[in-house]
């Protein structure tokens, strides 16, 4: 914390940036392990200097990696990409045309169904997730891409983000001039509303990405099919050999740094619309 | 108008028939089987048969010790994270906020950066600076004196509560520093010329108009609390941490169904997370007066 007022400004300003500075310290110091740990083999890793490069052996990793068991990592490397790519860009459709239809349309009882939206926002969804398997089971897509793709496609926070994208984005001049213009609704929002809630869309995107990029829950409780699997349930799984066999320590720990690469670069090339995504659902 | 209210409701339509599908329907399925049991006719050569019990499966859940301390568990760790987080990320956002800060993008990716890292992993990456052969970090703690197993009985909340900060404290910052800075700078500068000081200012200023913002982080902190798993899980396995299997109700409900495959008991302990869940929203949201975030912005009334 800033000193008192009574101390010279440089030693506040020191005192100031000095937490912030070891705030980030705390904060990178995991990750800078993660990159320097996944230089090393198992030995390596077991004995010597873990803040270091001595040992560096990341190729030797990234081969072992991609040829372990016909290269089953890189498999589920796709399949993450799949699950988040698909399933954000579906998910932030939906989520847009429903937060555009709440902003711009005036209907009976729209209140008590976005409210309704709302109460979404506050269900624990790991409580859901048995009830899931047991319906999914029934319908017979448990292990299957649906069983992980299908619930991933809501997300009540996506709806009220866009709507609030939506009453800022798109002026209801622009709309009107459409109208006018004899555009029909559908069309009037294809190539009018979504062009300008783009950001908004966006947006969205990113954060459906991370979430289901992040998922686990779910993928662990839908899936056996080690050919299904996401990155996360992957790695879990290798994890869970690697306290008998220590051989799978480098595979789990070169894997996890590839799969944090991915969300590291959307998050530092697009940090505008994180930061916008989250002050629309704090600030007032 | 006719036209306008059909693509209300076919652009509508998506969303709701998903929303209904994975979150209404599942929640009126859970409720239904926590009211069944299977039950083994005879001496269990018959095969199982599914009877209606009632509410046994809320009695048994309840009457599960195991259960019970999955609750104390999870109290224990919310009396515990949520004012670290709080106070930390609105702490670091404060500081981040006042005059003297420099480089504040910088900051913030910095601190924000575990967010993007999958909680698996963060677990993952943890429990390895936990473990004494592996860790730098237990092996500088020893040569400064700290002798501390993160793996032990006292040390396990700890440890969760550490994973958790790291990954949601930037997060948050990111949030109320945004509402730091929409505050109105004027509000500011006259307190500084009525001679107000940095501390007075934060805390007789800027925290009340970030209280909305606090009340929304802290509400989802909670919801977020009660759902604790993967990384009690991660702890579970193989490393020889107190953690047990059932150790928050959510890895309760989990074991039950898929190691005891008492989808009954699973369903019955999922509901009642839910209503605990739901009872803290409404307890929160009527302690400080305010509706979960409703649509107050209104742009064509």
């Amino acid at each position: 914390m800033t000193g008192p007022r009574t101390t010279s400004p440089w030693l506040s300003k020191t005192a100031v940036n000095g937490a912030l500075v070891l705030a980030t310290v705390y904060m990178l110091f995991p990750l800078v392990w993660l990159l320097t740990a996944a230089t090393k083999d198992a030995g390596g890793l077991l004995a010597g200097n873990a803040f270091s490069f001595e040992g560096f052996d990341l190729g030797g990793n990234l081969s072992r990696l991609a040829d372990y068991n016909d290269g089953v990592y890189f498999r589920w490397y796709l399949n993450s990409l799949l699950y988040a790519g698909v399933g954000a860009l579906v998910c932030s459709l939906i989520c847009v045309a429903a937060g555009y239809a709440f902003d711009t349309y005036d209907f009976r009882g729209k209140e008590k169904l976005f409210g309704l939206v709302l109460l979404g926002v506050l269900v624990p969804t790991t409580a859901l997730a048995l009830p899931m398997y047991l319906l999914a089971s029934e319908v017979g897509v448990v292990n299957t891409y649906w069983a992980v793709l299908i619930p991933v496609l809501v997300n009540p926070f996506g709806v009220y983000l866009s709507r609030v994208f939506s009453s800022g984005y798109i002026p209801s001049e622009a709309l009107e001039a459409a109208r006018i213009d004899g555009a029909g609704e559908l069309r009037t929002f294809w190539s009018i509303g979504l062009r300008m809630i783009m950001p908004g869309f966006v947006t969205v995107f990113l954060f459906q990405f991370t979430a289901i990029w992040n998922n686990f829950f779910l993928p662990l409780v839908m899936l056996s099919d080690q050919k299904l699997f996401p990155l996360s349930l992957g790695l879990y799984a290798w994890n869970s050999n690697a306290h008998g066999e220590p051989d799978f320590y480098p595979l789990v720990v070169t894997g996890s740094l590839l799969a944090v690469v991915p969300l590291v670069v959307a998050f530092v090339s697009l940090q505008r619309h994180w930061k916008a995504g989250l002050t629309a659902g704090s600030v007032k | 108008m006719r036209a306008r209210t059909r693509a209300a409701a076919l652009l509508l339509t998506p969303f709701f028939v998903l929303f209904t599908a994975v979150m209404l329907v599942p929640i009126g399925y859970a409720v239904w089987l926590s009211l069944f049991t299977e039950k083994q006719s005879g001496l269990g050569f018959g095969g199982a048969e599914t009877v209606f019990t009632g509410l046994d499966n809320y009695t048994a859940a309840l009457g599960d010790r195991a259960f019970r301390e999955g609750f104390g568990v999870l109290l224990g760790y919310c009396l515990f994270y949520i004012p670290l987080l709080l106070a930390g990320a609105l702490g670091l956002a404060l500081l981040l906020d006042s005059a003297l800060a420099r480089a504040h993008r910088l900051f913030q990716l910095a601190l924000f950066l575990p967010h993007a890292v999958p909680g698996i992993i963060a677990a993952l990456i943890w429990v390895y600076l936990y473990t004494p052969q592996l860790s730098p970090v237990v092996q500088a703690m020893e040569a400064g004196g700290i002798g501390f197993d993160f793996f032990s009985p006292e040390g396990t909340l700890p440890s969760v509560v550490n994973i958790a900060l790291w990954e949601w404290l930037g997060y948050n910052m990111v949030i109320f520093y945004a509402a730091l800075q929409a505050i109105d700078r004027s509000v500011l500068e006259a307190a500084t010329v009525d001679g107000a000081g940095a501390w007075r200012i934060a805390f007789s200023i800027k925290i009340p108009l970030v209280r909305a913002s606090l009340v929304m982080v802290g509400l989802f902190t909670v919801i977020g609390s009660l759902q604790l798993f993967t990384e009690p899980l991660i702890l579970n396995t193989g490393t020889g941490s107190a953690v047990t299997s059932t150790w928050t109700p959510n890895m309760y409900a989990y074991t039950a169904a898929f190691d005891r495959n008492d989808y009954g008991l699973a369903a019955a302990a999922s509901v009642l997370l839910a209503l605990t869940a739901a009872l803290l929203s409404f307890g929160v949201t009527r302690l400080t007066g305010r509706k979960p975030k409703a649509a107050r912005k209104e742009k064509r009334a």
